[in-house]
């Protein structure tokens, strides 16, 4: 026992201290503790955000250098306070409760004192600088916009805040990130990489050399240069003819599926989100729930289509084998649904689907509905087929482009409307209005650009997207430049394609006194219904003014959905603004000056405030 | 004597063959192992020699040569010079720790160290070889039998008086080091009862703290339950002792709580609490952690964050951030901990093991009392400067400031252990010898 008692006592000891030790270096331990090191310091390095360029080359998006006045509060020395003081713009207390709060932070690392100096206060004060110890001026780069518009597609930056921090590990508190539009999601394009320097630290936080001599540092990548498919001038003019008009207007290249232009009305200047002034903005417009300019109608906006749907059925007729171009419906101004009779514009008579279509006659198209659901044995059969044509144009899903945000719009299912009625319990006498782009449809102002686009491409269409060129090269993301086959045949197109272009070129198409000089348009009005609740009542307001279109016929270059929110008929604002687009894009200036100027002057705002005024009024009034 | 001078003088050959390899291989790698952590402990990037007397880890690589040579004469002195000269030995260095109260020179604190110019001389030090020796000398002697109450006390005498001279100074943690001879006593036939009274004595101090006076009574309670219960009735149950016992059991737990809130400063309230974690509120343990547990909580830290493998040499980011303080000298093990991971820190925890063991099995050999008495007292005071260091700085015990031998940064250290040592491994190349 006493020859042992002390080896008993060293292997215990052993134990005890080798438990302990796995206990700290193995079971404690964890990889991230690098990260949260005392002993490390990481200092960033940021690369400049990358340029924002339009189609055509012309700058969108730059940066602009921003100088921020910095302090070290134990590095100060007593100093001339009234004159550093005037040189910065600020008062006297104002600059020593910055100092305070700055000292209180902490002594020894640097606070911003003042943020963001104009470019004439930083040269005046550039000079006169080295005169005050502890202060010093940090550069930084600001977005800068050489556009006052697009700012709903080209998005903005601000800090990171708590949720991005635990989503994304590369950021840290107070980098910037993209928000919205392009600047988000081509963040990581944009952005580049920041170049990492780790600094060795002892206990007292100051530097003492490069940690393992630099080896794992890295330098900072560039953000790329990307160009988008926007047309700045086209984009611009579609922005100042939206003037005191709320709705969406998109553009695309139906060849490609570039997007010429996304307007959304009412918007702001993207510069707003910019500098000094940025959170007092943001609030401002944020705050404005009536007008919601930072809501992109364009991509959120989902309402009935209304009559440019109506070209849909008649191709879905077409391929159904139901209807050909020569086929007849009756129009009794209007039609029947049971006992009930729908109106109609069209003037009446017998309509073939060339003038079902020229002079959106809704008879004709309640007609040609049935007799597609008339075809199958079951509505539920007709509706799996009638809705499996409707979404090969890219209508009731997310179309996928490339912006951030977005919304489905709704082809409505037969297991929708089993669940409205009940099983079986409807046919398509219930769902008529989906003939004419009424009832239970919705799509947003990119999906009827693109399903115009699918029409002006005889069948096919590619997706819709704003990316062009990164670094100066073309795109060649297959999802961009393969084309989507519609379930519709080629063939079937034309005559509907004549019956488009026939709106602008017959005597009695709903837009004949919109054609442009020298170039053939196809296009299709529309007027769709619309309600809302005011005080818990369901009250319909002025009907939404719908135009789709494209141009030249023969070789579309532009195709083009105008969506102007109680602009009443079709042909009016939604009708104007179309053919002023194409015209400004296809020809470069406006031969039509009227037009022109009456669609900058003209505003609906005394038509928005009619359900806030609290008082009795009248929709669809003649107002010119 | 004759033989022994006629051994002695076979010289140098037959003790390098006689003398054991592996001890000798151990105490080299710890003291290399050391010295790489002194530097990268105390290396700075301003390049200079390992031969620059100026950094510490030069003046380290100084004594390291200086021990070298006191090993070469500790081996070629005759034999029998320790047991002869260790009363006057003894003697010196009692005199020398009462000299430091006219002569010491006072170092953070402490008044612990003759200044000799080139370097400072700490004779607590020397007093550790002195006291192994002259209490081996006393136990060995003929006319000693350790089962007489007078020869015992005789015994701790010898322990007490450098202890008692020492912790003045103040340096409690050195005195501490002298009671760990007790072993060597115990190895010779010292009653195990006065061991089971210490040991009990340590848990009654530590129950109270943990979990005051009237658990402690319910718990003693329970236990003479138990015994009663299953005690053979034939027996009988010795009542008067255990009542006796109990009672000086409750009464030393309310003198520890007297003592504990009166007599002990707050620092060493606040030494206790921290190590047996009796603060259980996160914001005063902040509060701790950035005062009195700073050192314990670094250390801690950073050998943790050297995870399995460790950062490796010279990468330790807290050891070069200075995180640590003390970190050269008592702490030294935090940067094995820091820059070679589990395997470093297993390693030298292993090395110290085996060099014990073999120690033990050395001085179990000796045919001569003295010499295996003299191990003994190596054994004890070199485990228990391992024992309370290691422990302190992985957090397992108080914070009692005493080196770990062959590593801390520290010139009187590695010599006096050095010196402990290899008389040791010199006694022992005569091993076959009753007496020299």
């Amino acid at each position: 026992m006493r020859k042992i008692l002390l080896s008993l006592i060293i292997v215990v000891i052993a134990i005890t201290f080798l438990g302990r030790l796995s206990y700290l270096q193995i079971f404690s331990f964890s990889a991230e503790q690098v990260l949260e090191d005392p002993a490390i310091k990481a200092i960033y390095d940021y690369p400049e955000r990358g340029y924002i360029y339009d189609r055509n080359g012309h700058l969108l998006v730059g940066n602009d250098p921003a100088y921020d006045v910095m302090v070290i509060p134990r590095e100060v020395k007593p100093l001339d306070t009234l004159e550093f003081c005037g040189l910065l713009g600020i008062n006297k207390e104002k600059f020593i409760e910055k100092l305070r709060k700055a000292r209180v932070y902490s002594p020894r690392l640097p606070s911003v004192l003042v943020p963001q100096l104009s470019k004439q206060d930083y040269a005046k004060l550039q000079e006169k600088m080295r005169k005050y110890k502890g202060f010093y001026i940090q550069k930084r780069s600001l977005r800068y916009y050489d556009t006052p518009s697009a700012a709903n597609v080209l998005g903005y930056i601000s800090e990171v805040n708590e949720g991005d921090l635990a989503v994304n590990k590369y950021y840290v508190q107070g980098e910037l990130k993209g928000r919205t539009g392009v600047e988000r999601y081509y963040e990581d394009l944009l952005r580049g990489r920041k170049g990492v320097q780790y600094i060795q630290k002892d206990r007292f936080n100051r530097d003492i050399g490069p940690y393992k001599n630099g080896t794992i540092d890295t330098l900072p990548e560039q953000g790329k240069q990307i160009s988008i498919t926007i047309d700045k001038t086209l984009q611009e003019y579609g922005e100042l003819l939206m003037n005191g008009k709320r709705g969406g207007i998109v553009a695309i290249e139906p060849a490609t599926g570039e997007i010429l232009s996304m307007i959304s009305g009412p918007t702001y200047d993207p510069a707003l989100l910019v500098g000094r002034e940025r959170s007092k903005n943001y609030t401002k417009l944020y705050n404005d729930t009536i007008a919601n300019p930072t809501w992109d109608r364009s991509i959120h906006a989902q309402q009935p289509p209304g009559s440019p749907f109506k070209t849909l059925n008649a191709l879905i007729a077409l391929q159904e084998g139901v209807l050909d171009e020569s086929s007849t419906i009756q129009c009794y101004h209007g039609f029947y649904v049971g006992k009930k009779k729908r109106g109609c514009h069209c003037g009446g008579g017998l309509r073939n689907m060339n003038q079902g279509i020229y002079q959106s006659c809704n008879a004709y198209f309640a007609g040609a509905f049935r007799k597609i659901y008339e075809k199958f044995e079951t509505t539920d059969e007709g509706m799996d087929v009638w809705e499996k044509h409707m979404r090969s144009f890219g209508l009731g899903d997310y179309l996928g482009y490339d912006l951030p945000f977005g919304q489905k719009g709704r082809i409505p299912s037969k297991e929708y409307y089993d669940k409205w009625y009940g099983d079986n319990r409807w046919s398509s006498s219930y769902i008529i209005s989906n003939s004419i782009g009424q009832g239970e449809i919705l799509a947003t102002p990119v999906q009827l650009a693109n399903m115009t686009a699918a029409i002006a491409n005889r069948g096919h269409y590619f997706t819709p997207h704003i990316l062009k060129k990164i670094e100066g090269k073309d795109i060649t993301e297959p999802k961009f430049t393969e084309a989507k086959h519609t379930t519709i045949d080629p063939k079937h197109f034309e005559p509907i394609v004549q019956g488009m272009a026939d709106v602008y070129r017959k005597r009695g198409g709903t837009a004949y006194w919109l054609q442009i000089p020298d170039i053939e348009i196809a296009g299709k009005t529309g007027t769709a219904e619309n309600f809302t609740k005011i005080d818990g009542v369901r009250t319909q307001l002025t009907d939404h003014s719908v135009f789709v279109a494209f141009a030249p016929v023969e070789d579309p270059k532009i195709a083009i959905a105008v969506y102007i929110e109680n602009g009443y008929f079709g042909s009016r604002y939604a009708g104007h603004i179309a053919t002023l687009m194409i015209e400004k894009y296809l020809k470069g200036e406006i031969t039509r000056t009227d037009l022109e100027k009456r669609m900058l002057e003209k505003t609906l705002e005394a038509e928005y405030a009619k359900p806030y005024s609290g008082e009795e009024f009248k929709i669809n009034e003649r107002v010119w | 004597m004759g033989k022994s001078s006629k051994l002695t003088s076979v010289s140098g050959r037959s003790i390098l063959k006689r003398i054991d390899w592996l001890s000798v291989f151990i105490y080299f790698a710890l003291v290399f192992i050391g010295w790489i952590n002194i530097y990268s402990s105390t290396f700075t990037d301003e390049h200079s020699s390992i031969f620059d007397f100026g950094t510490l880890y030069g003046k380290q690589l100084f004594f390291i040569g200086v021990s070298l040579v006191t090993i070469v004469i500790i081996l070629a002195l005759e034999v029998n010079f320790y047991e002869r000269f260790s009363s006057l030995l003894y003697l010196i260095s009692m005199i020398s720790l009462l000299g430091l109260f006219v002569f010491g020179k006072t170092i953070a604190g402490a008044t612990s160290w003759y200044d000799l110019g080139f370097f400072n001389l700490q004779p607590s030090e020397l007093a550790k070889v002195a006291t192994a020796l002259a209490l081996a000398k006393y136990l060995s002697d003929i006319q000693t039998d350790i089962k007489r109450r007078k020869d015992q006390l005789y015994a701790f005498l010898i322990i007490l008086i450098p202890a008692i001279l020492i912790i003045p100074q103040p340096d409690p943690g050195s005195a501490l080091v002298f009671f760990a001879m007790i072993f060597v006593i115990f190895r010779e036939g010292l009653p195990l009862f006065y061991l089971v009274i210490l040991l009990s004595l340590i848990l009654v101090f530590v129950i109270t703290l943990m979990y005051g006076t009237v658990w402690l009574i319910i718990g003693l309670a329970l236990l003479i339950i138990i015994l009663f219960a299953s005690k053979r009735k034939t027996l009988k149950i010795p009542v008067i002792p255990l009542s006796l016992i109990s009672v000086a059991v409750i009464l030393f737990s309310l003198s520890v709580n007297f003592v504990f809130n009166n007599v002990f400063e707050q620092r060493h309230r606040d030494r206790f609490g921290l190590w047996l974690r009796l603060e259980k509120d996160p914001n005063k343990l902040e509060q701790i952690r950035k005062s009195i547990g700073y050192n314990t909580y670094q250390s801690e830290k950073a050998i943790e964050s050297g995870g399995f493998f460790g950062k490796g040499f010279l990468e330790g980011t807290r050891t070069k951030g200075d995180f640590v303080p003390e970190q050269h000298t008592d702490y030294i093990f935090s940067t094995v901990g820091e820059e070679w991971g589990f395997l470093g820190t297993a390693t030298v925890i292993i090395l110290f093991s085996v060099l014990f063991l073999r120690l033990i099995s050395l001085a179990e050999r000796q045919k001569n009392a003295f010499a295996r008495m003299y191990g003994y007292g190596v054994i004890s005071i070199l485990l228990i400067h391992y024992f309370i260091n290691i422990g302190m700085v992985i957090g397992i015990l108080p914070t009692i400031g005493i080196p770990l031998p062959f590593f801390s940064y520290g010139g009187s250290g590695l010599l006096f252990f050095t010196i402990l040592l290899f008389i040791f491994l010199r006694l022992d190349t005569n091993r076959l010898k009753e007496s020299f």
